[in-house]
């Protein structure tokens, strides 16, 4: 036993030289933090306040999506691309349905082609909403986030009434739709439409003049046109650093070019732009669905698809703009009934890898607002 | 070649033989020299006398004329084309689009600088380029400068384990101002090495490691090669075909994570 008074337990041996030296300091965020959006780890090297690099960790998430479809057939994979980006999961099946129909040669009929854009635009906004409250909910404000689950939820709404299923719908099949569209769903969406277009200038009005929200998101996380381009970062992102481009627009899928929408752009590159961008894409994307719930075309809504499929030989890269980017599946095929190779091109993945650049002499708190606006999905980056 | 002299001497289970294993090996696994095989074969048969055994043959090499004319139009493009991984050799039953070539005046161009390394084909309306390893980060460079493809969409792998050169390279690339997208392939041997294309675009980086996490194919130059999706202690890589969808790293799994497996 010795006497606490004559031990300090402050008389700690000093080494010659401390981390309090040093001016820098390298701090661990993640996987468990609720800023991260899911299981992301981010190691931070800091001068102070300011960051002046960072690493990502990822794969905590990593099922092995893409060696699940060599071991299943096309269609049984068809639910798997859902889990994804579960966020955007009619986005996520839309791309694999028809990059296999294009390995099948087989086109969807217009009905199912206009009712896949009806949908696949409603999972936009979805993915656009939860985007917003999350984003404005890490910088700070609390109110968007109330304001847009309760719209989102009209959205969900329909696609339980559609196939059941709000979040995983599995809502395409190659070749078409199993499901017609049912009793009412012409008149949902338009009221839908009606209903959200108020709520959106609703969220902005809560934004976009909010001065703490111009501070906390103005030239935040700059990253400019040719740095996305180098960096292949695509979607929203690539738009508000002002390269106009959609593949929507630029290389048309689906029967997109059908109908009237505008890309924004945005000129500064930042977090604000991000913002800004979204918030015009969801009214665009009103637009598209407002053209396409007003002409659905009669006739069947299933291709020709054989039962058993077996596309013939080939590779094919099919990729469609998902509300976070450029989403692609590159599909070889040996003529069995397994894909012999489904890669994924994760648009999460991709973007992310920004990150870095993008936070470099940024301070921490603005680390989250950076991983808020690039709109990532963990589900999506580690697959 | 060997194979052209066996087929005369015992004319029917060699003409049953390609037939049978026709549908069970998939076309990309094939290589050229078979599919040359069964052109000779096709002659031959109307030399042998019992007759059943002909019908049968040439039942089975008529969905493969289709595909007849695609061929040998592509071979004097390319002499090179012997390690040709997915398309033409021997398509199974439902005879689909074989790859046409592709010719525009970037391909004239590359053709005139390399000549055979370098193969130009178009497939389901998509124009993908298959060139020789050696010829890999000079046409990247070159695509990228001079053809304007500024922006990598992605870069992948495929496992043929049955060919000698087991592993295709694919790098799928986007022109903004051409708006045009193209793929280029080429042909890695196992444990051999890919010069790194982050120089090139940025983006590769994490790309490329995670091909050497599936694949286990290193890119040398990469400035941070390591595992990017498995931990950094995990042995094998997943997506090549000899890995189990069941198999794990047990070992690590045990240690690390404490328990007796994941499953």
């Amino acid at each position: 036993m010795t006497d606490p008074n004559t031990e300090s337990p402050l008389d700690l041996e000093t080494p010659d030289k401390t981390f309090l030296d040093s001016n820098e300091l390298v701090i661990n965020m993640g996987p468990q933090h609720p800023a991260t959006h899911g299981v992301l780890r981010v190691i931070l090297r800091l001068d102070g306040e300011k960051v002046l690099g960072l690493e990502c960790v990822i794969g905590y998430l990593h099922r092995g999506v893409e060696k699940i479809a060599e071991n299943r057939t096309y269609t049984m994979f068809n639910p798997y691309v859902d889990r994804m980006d579960y966020v955007a999961a009619i986005s996520n099946g839309l791309g694999y349905c028809e990059a296999v129909e294009k390995l099948l040669s087989v086109e969807a009929p217009p009905r199912a082609q206009y009712i896949r854009v009806i949908l696949t635009e409603l999972n936009r906004i979805a993915s656009h909403q939860l985007w917003l409250g999350t984003h404005a909910l890490d910088i700070g404000a609390i109110t968007p986030l109330f304001y847009t689950f309760r719209d989102r939820e009209e959205i969900l709404k329909i696609f339980e009434k559609y196939c059941g299923a709000r979040l995983t719908t599995h809502a395409f099949r190659i070749g078409g739709l199993q499901y017609e569209a049912y009793d009412g769903f012409e008149s949902d969406v338009k009221n839908f439409v009606s209903f959200v277009k108020p709520k959106i200038d609703e969220y902005e009005e809560l934004l976009t003049t909010n001065r703490i929200w111009l501070e906390r998101t103005k030239g935040v996380g700059v990253i400019s046109g040719k740095d996305c381009i180098a960096l292949g970062v695509t979607g929203p992102v690539l738009r508000a650093s002002g390269v106009k481009w959609d593949i929507r627009k630029a290389l048309p899928y689906a029967n997109y070019k059908n109908f009237d929408f505008e890309i924004p752009t945005g000129q500064n590159g930042d977090t604000y732009d991000r913002y800004i961008v979204r918030m015009i894409e969801m009214r665009q994307s009103l637009r598209i669905i407002e053209q396409a719930v007003g002409g659905i075309p009669e006739g069947p809504i299933m291709a020709k698809v054989p039962k058993v499929m077996k596309p013939p030989v080939g590779e094919i890269y099919h990729s469609i703009e998902a509300p976070k980017g450029e989403l692609g599946y590159f599909i070889v095929s040996d003529g069995s009934t397994q894909p012999y190779r489904v890669r994924v091109r994760p648009p999460s993945f991709v973007n992310l890898q920004a990150l870095d650049l993008m936070c470099r002499n940024q301070l921490v708190a603005d680390v989250i607002a950076v991983i808020g606006t690039l709109d990532i999905v963990l589900g999506e980056v580690d697959r | 070649m060997p194979d052209e002299t066996k087929s005369p001497s015992s004319p029917p289970p060699e003409n049953e033989k390609p037939t049978a294993d026709q549908p069970a090996t998939p076309g990309g696994l094939k290589s050229t020299p078979s599919g040359s095989v069964q052109s000779e074969t096709k002659t031959t048969p109307t030399k042998p006398s019992p007759p059943a055994e002909t019908s049968t043959p040439s039942k089975a090499d008529a969905p493969v004329a289709p595909a007849k004319p695609a061929a040998p139009a592509a071979k004097p493009a390319a002499p090179a084309a012997g390690e040709r991984p997915a398309g033409h050799p021997a398509p199974p039953k439902p005879t689909g689009p074989v790859p046409t070539p592709w010719d525009s005046p970037m391909v004239a161009k590359f053709k005139q600088m390399y000549g055979s390394g370098i193969t130009a084909l178009t497939h389901l309306g998509q124009n993908y380029l298959e060139v020789d390893r050696s010829l890999i980060p000079e046409i990247l460079q070159l695509l990228r400068d001079d053809e304007q493809f500024d922006y990598c969409v992605d870069l992948t792998a495929v496992h043929y384990p049955k060919r000698e050169k087991q592993f295709d390279v694919v790098w799928v690339l986007y022109s903004f101002a051409r708006n045009e997208r193209i793929r280029v392939k080429t042909q890695v041997a196992d444990g051999a090495t890919v010069p790194s294309s982050v120089p090139i675009w940025a983006t590769c980086n994490w790309l490329e490691r995670e091909v050497y996490d599936m694949f286990g194919i290193k890119f040398d130059g990469h400035p941070d090669m390591k595992r990017i999706l498995l931990p950094d202690g995990w042995k094998g890589f997943p997506l090549r075909k000899d890995y189990g969808i069941l198999q794990q790293d047990s070992e690590w799994v045990q240690i690390n994570l404490g328990i007796e497996s994941g499953q």
